[in-house]
């Protein structure tokens, strides 16, 4: 036994030495996508913001409708999730996310490049709370209110760092000022790591408001919530990039896919759940 | 071929056939420790966050496991004494949590005691908060940790025979007498045993708290949690967490295996 446990540790020693070096992935063989068969079933996988859940579930319903034999495999998470899924080496051809930063980040690991990023959506923050409006809410200022159950996504994700922005500069408007802003991170009772997340818990009725994409309201959990429009003056346009990754296998199919997305019928789709097609009010 | 040599086959058989699992199992391990760096740990214990979820998580683990030795070991020994079709079925449904995905286990506490749940609303009324505090942390914790424990003293219990409780009952020895000096130092090893898995479960425990008590660094951000959001935002920081968790739970093996192996404590 005593032996056997000796055994155990050294393999795990030399494990842990050998683990510095070595890793580079075999580079697998050319696939063999030219026969017909492999082409009638493709299928194609995508990696999403998941603010992005429905409007790509909607698409890619379109997509494979049009396309027989494509599949699409969805990855909702948040974006910075996704790519750090991507930069460990999650293969997928096409990648969407909630802010440039990621697919930046993206372009300096070499998952893409940038010629073949494009903006294809726009959305706003806005706040949530369960319909019954447990903290009777009715304008911004009373995020502030004592004791309030706020519930908002971790600085680590696109709408929570959007979120910290929107609060910076209600600090500097002299109509809200800095208490707002340190009241407000004081009523913070969650950072949820997706944005999903914080709009169920809301719908749940767990939490007095949440903040979240203007997009969220037409999601399933739409009709359980009320909400609070930000100003323009002090909200953030976020940013929807998305492109086709450096590692695809089928990187005509996946721009066919990207296309799709920019196309007046995708736009249609994103429309219909809460977007901005083009970068309005900017 | 003599007995011996076929003897030194079959066991060099063995071990090969189970060479790929035991390889696969310690390989992510060996791969974590390659990231060892004390400097970067001692760099990482600088930032607020880092030392606040393990604060965090060694006090809540710490505090369940105490909840757990204190309100399980009566759920233990009437597990260990009773034999009917009730008290078997309740055994089975304290496993449960053993077995349940961690997210349905938040999801089940989150809809029980959050302020909309059928109890959470009374506690609520009460001006109590439960989910997205430390107390959903501990409650989390306890959820899933607690079989580990009530298994583990049940069993050691059980092995306590009845005739030697009987005889001292004889003798004039009130319940609690023979609670306290035959049971519980006859299955002590057990009730440490289950104790030490308690902990390390409650100290590993992820699903149910990011769900019931959020994430929230400083309150309710222990290190599970920490290392899922550092993963996304800052890596040096999870992996300095998942080396420290992994010593913790390593550490806490060994001491269950050394329990386990002791001759010293009274057979059972």
């Amino acid at each position: 036994m005593r032996k056997f446990v000796l055994l155990a540790f050294g393999t795990l020693l030399v494990l842990a030495l050998g683990s510095g070096c070595g890793g580079a992935a075999k580079k697998s063989g050319e696939s063999d996508q030219d026969t017909p068969a492999a082409r009638e079933s493709r299928t194609l996988t995508v990696f999403a913001a998941a603010s992005l859940t429905d409007a790509f579930k909607e698409l890619g319903k379109k997509f494979e409708a049009a396309h027989p034999g494509v599949t699409i495999n969805f990855n909702f998470g948040a974006s910075n999730q996704l790519r750090a899924q991507l930069e460990q080496g999650a293969s997928a051809d096409v990648f969407a996310s909630a802010n440039k930063k990621e697919i930046d980040a993206a372009l300096g690991s070499k998952l893409a490049e940038s010629a073949d990023v494009r903006l294809f959506a726009w959305n706003r923050l806005v706040v949530l709370y369960p319909k019954a409006n447990p903290a009777h809410l009715g304008t911004l200022q009373d995020l502030a209110k004592p004791k309030l159950k706020l519930i908002v996504a971790d600085k680590a994700v696109p709408v929570g760092k959007y979120t910290l922005e929107m609060l910076d500069k209600a600090a500097a408007d002299p109509a809200l000022g800095a208490e707002f802003k340190s009241a407000v991170l004081a009523n913070i009772v969650s950072r949820e790591e997706n944005v999903k997340a914080v709009v169920a818990k809301v719908a749940l009725g767990e939490a007095d408001a949440g903040i979240a994409y203007v997009s969220d309201l037409s999601g399933k959990d739409g009709e359980k919530l009320g909400r609070i429009t930000i100003a323009d003056a002090l909200n953030l346009m976020a940013e929807y990039p998305l492109t086709v990754l450096a590692k695809s296998a089928q990187k005509d199919l996946a721009g066919q896919f990207v296309d799709f997305v920019l196309s007046p019928e995708g736009k249609a789709v994103l429309r219909a759940q809460g977007f901005l097609t083009e970068p309005a009010g900017k | 071929m003599s007995g011996a040599a076929r003897e030194r086959i079959s066991k060099g058989l063995l071990f090969a056939a189970g060479l790929p699992l035991l390889l696969f199992l310690l390989i992510p391990l060996a791969t974590l420790l390659g990231y060892f760096s004390p400097g970067e740990i001692s760099r990482q214990f600088d930032e607020p966050e880092t030392s606040q979820a393990l604060l965090l998580s060694v006090k809540t683990s710490l505090l369940s496991t105490l909840i757990v030795l204190l309100a399980g070991t009566p759920v233990a020994y009437l597990i260990s004494r009773r034999r009917s079709r009730g008290v078997r079925l309740l055994s089975v449904l304290i496993d449960l949590p053993t077995i349940l995905p961690p997210a349905v286990a938040g999801l089940t506490l989150l809809l029980a005691f959050g302020r909309m749940g059928f109890i959470g609303r009374w506690f609520d009324k009460l001006g109590i908060e439960i989910a997205f505090t430390a107390t959903a942390v501990v409650l989390a914790q306890i959820f899933v940790s607690a079989p580990y424990y009530i298994k583990s003293a049940a069993i050691g219990m059980s092995s306590v025979s009845a005739e030697m409780e009987q005889s001292a009952a004889l003798d004039g020895a009130t319940f609690f007498q023979r609670f306290r000096y035959i049971v519980l130092p006859l299955s002590a090893r057990s009730i440490l045993t289950g104790a030490a898995l308690c902990w390390a479960r409650a100290l590993g425990e992820f699903g149910a708290t990011i769900l019931f008590a959020g994430n929230n660094p400083g309150r309710t951000q222990t290190m599970p949690l920490a290392i899922y959001i550092g993963f996304e935002r800052n890596m040096e920081q999870a992996l300095t967490l998942s080396l420290i968790l992994l010593a913790l739970s390593f550490s806490i093996l060994l001491a269950v295996h050394a329990l386990i192996n002791r001759n010293s404590l009274p057979p059972e």
